[in-house]
């Protein structure tokens, strides 16, 4: 738990020096910032309030093509640079430093999430009676699952490379062939489609916790998802040992 | 304090190391010599627990360096072949970051120490980007020796190091290696001379030698060189001292200069002295080789198909001059 601890803090704190993080959450609020408004005068044209889904949709978006730039250095650098030698060295276990590396990357996305809480806040003083606070919190709940189930897959992905922007391709990748692949459902219908409905990120996301629904279903899949992924992580990392 | 039985490694196809057998006791510095690719590398990497042998077995302090790979981790110190820095840290982070991981008690404390004992205490607030060579090598080496291991392995630990810097890191590692165990790895043959206690020369992923510096001199120069110097044309002399009993070779050199190797135990040179003035040269110089480690090494690695050639050629025909 320890080790978890210091190899999470030294990722977080090693994303504000770096200028990845940054670019990153200047693109965030760039582009939330110019959704946000089209959206609000959209909104007042067609003269009905606007919900929080405003927010929350565009923001799922964006995480699903940011994320990858945040994880995609946490440990293909540490391979190029020759570190992940001292730390597979030192007592540590191979899936602490994973689970650190995870827990690191999430701390500085939950951040930029709690920054974003601005449009909420400002949405509540211009909807009169305010917005919805169940689907507020719902779709928070959602997005921060569903941001530490892409997280867990961006951090292992970056263990198989020692180049950063191949993990970031490979990533972004694996996430929109996850994120997409409930379309083929439609046209296969029955028990395939089922399958692939349940597999998609999407999925579970959309329907639900975006619309201000909780289902314990969902919440199970995102920690599926992330603790499958972060499993696969640390196999990869013991595995370099014997490459 | 290390026991190593029969350790192999394979990469593929290729085998880097061919069943190695060694020890080292507390309180030695074990050297490995050796020219690049030779193995020392991947010797390391499997006694500090980063990668597992394809057989053999590893000890240190008593346990299995695969079965209780935290232990053997927590009591070794361990500086890689590239030096393991995060260059957007201070020294000072730096440190508190590998110390943490170690779970020391008085984290500050102990890096304060550690950064005198490198000699980089000035420069503990500056960020590891703006080092030199030499500096991050001995942060890097800070870094190995913060926990206070029982047991240092040190992959080339002095390079890039300034001449000044690199008597002060030999001095150091000679300190740490009075209680503790240190294995050093280089390609500087005076370096394993002056601080290491054995040595151990690897060639192709096998042990060629193994012995202390001085053993390792003397058991190699067991016949004697004396190199001769005469006025004249010295071709004419090779012959003559050739005859003589115990000479096992002569060797003309470019300089005109001659070089006779003779029989261990036995000097020839009074009587390679008498013979080359009756025959009416001029005798200029007569004075014995010390072969050097450096030779030794040479003669060791040179010979790839025979790794278990220990002892130097001798023979030279004449016709081969």
């Amino acid at each position: 738990m320890r080790n978890i601890f210091s190899i999470a803090r030294k990722e977080f704190k090693s994303l504000f020096i770096s200028p990845v993080a940054y670019a990153v959450s200047l693109a965030i609020f760039l582009i939330m910032g110019i959704l946000f408004y089209a959206n609000v005068l959209g909104a007042a044209y067609q003269q009905i309030a606007p919900s929080i889904q405003v927010v929350i949709g565009p923001l799922a978006t964006i995480l699903l093509f940011t994320t990858p730039a945040i994880t995609m250095r946490t440990l293909a650098d540490e391979q190029k640079s020759g570190t992940l030698e001292i730390l597979l060295t030192a007592p540590v276990r191979d899936w602490e430093v994973v689970i650190g590396k995870w827990l690191g990357t999430l701390a500085f996305v939950t951040l930029v999430l709690l920054i974003t809480w601005v449009y909420p806040i400002i949405l509540n003083q211009i909807v009169d009676p305010g917005i919805d606070q169940g689907s507020l919190v719902s779709g928070y709940l959602g997005l921060f699952l569903m941001v530490a189930s892409f997280l867990a897959i961006g951090v292992s992905v970056s263990s198989l490379f020692s180049n950063q922007i191949a993990a970031f391709f490979a990533t972004l990748g694996i996430l929109l062939a996850l994120w997409m692949i409930g379309y083929p459902a439609q046209i296969m219908g029955s028990m395939g489609g089922e399958v692939l409905r349940y597999i998609d990120l999407s999925e579970h996301f959309y329907p639900t916790f975006y619309r201000g629904i909780l289902e314990l279903k969902d919440v199970v899949y995102y920690l599926s998802v992330t603790s499958l992924a972060l499993l696969l992580g640390s196999i990869s990392v013991e595995t370099r040992r014997w490459r | 304090m290390i026991r190593v039985t029969g350790l192999t490694k394979d990469y593929g196809s290729r085998r880097a190391i061919h069943d190695l057998t060694f020890n080292a006791r507390k309180g030695e510095i074990l050297g490995f010599l050796g020219p690049n690719g030779a193995g020392k590398t991947t010797t390391m990497r499997i006694l500090t627990g980063f990668m597992p042998p394809t057989s053999g077995t590893v000890e240190i302090g008593g346990y299995d360096v695969i079965d209780h790979s935290l232990e053997v981790r927590r009591i070794v110190g361990y500086l890689p072949e590239t030096v393991p820095l995060y260059p957007d840290m201070t020294v000072r982070e730096y440190l508190e970051y590998m110390a943490s991981l170690r779970h020391l008690k008085n984290i500050e404390k102990r890096v304060a120490e550690t950064l005198e004992q490198v000699g980089m205490a000035d420069r503990a607030n500056g960020y590891i980007s703006n080092l030199s060579k030499g500096m991050r090598q001995r942060v890097g080496l800070a870094q190995a020796l913060i926990h206070q291991p029982e047991v240092l392995i040190l992959d080339e630990p002095t390079i890039g190091l300034d001449p000044a810097q690199v008597v002060n890191i030999r001095k150091l590692i000679k300190e740490i290696g009075q209680d503790k165990t240190v294995i050093l790895s280089t390609h500087i043959l005076p370096e394993a001379q002056q601080i290491c206690d054995r040595v151990m020369i690897i060639n192709k992923g096998h042990i060629v030698a193994e012995d202390t510096p001085e053993q390792l001199q003397a058991r190699l120069t067991g016949s004697q060189r004396v190199l001769l110097k005469v006025r004249g044309e010295s071709q004419d002399v090779v012959p003559l001292i050739q005859q003589l009993p115990g000479i096992l070779q002569v060797i003309e050199k470019e300089d005109g200069t001659l070089e006779y190797e003779s029989l261990p135990g036995q000097d020839a040179r009074p009587l390679v002295a008498r013979k080359i003035v009756e025959a009416g040269f001029d005798l200029l110089q007569l004075q014995p080789i010390n072969m050097s480690l450096e030779e030794i090494f040479l003669q060791l690695t040179r010979d790839e198909t025979e790794p278990s050639a220990v002892m130097p050629e001798v023979g030279y025909s004449m016709e081969e001059n």
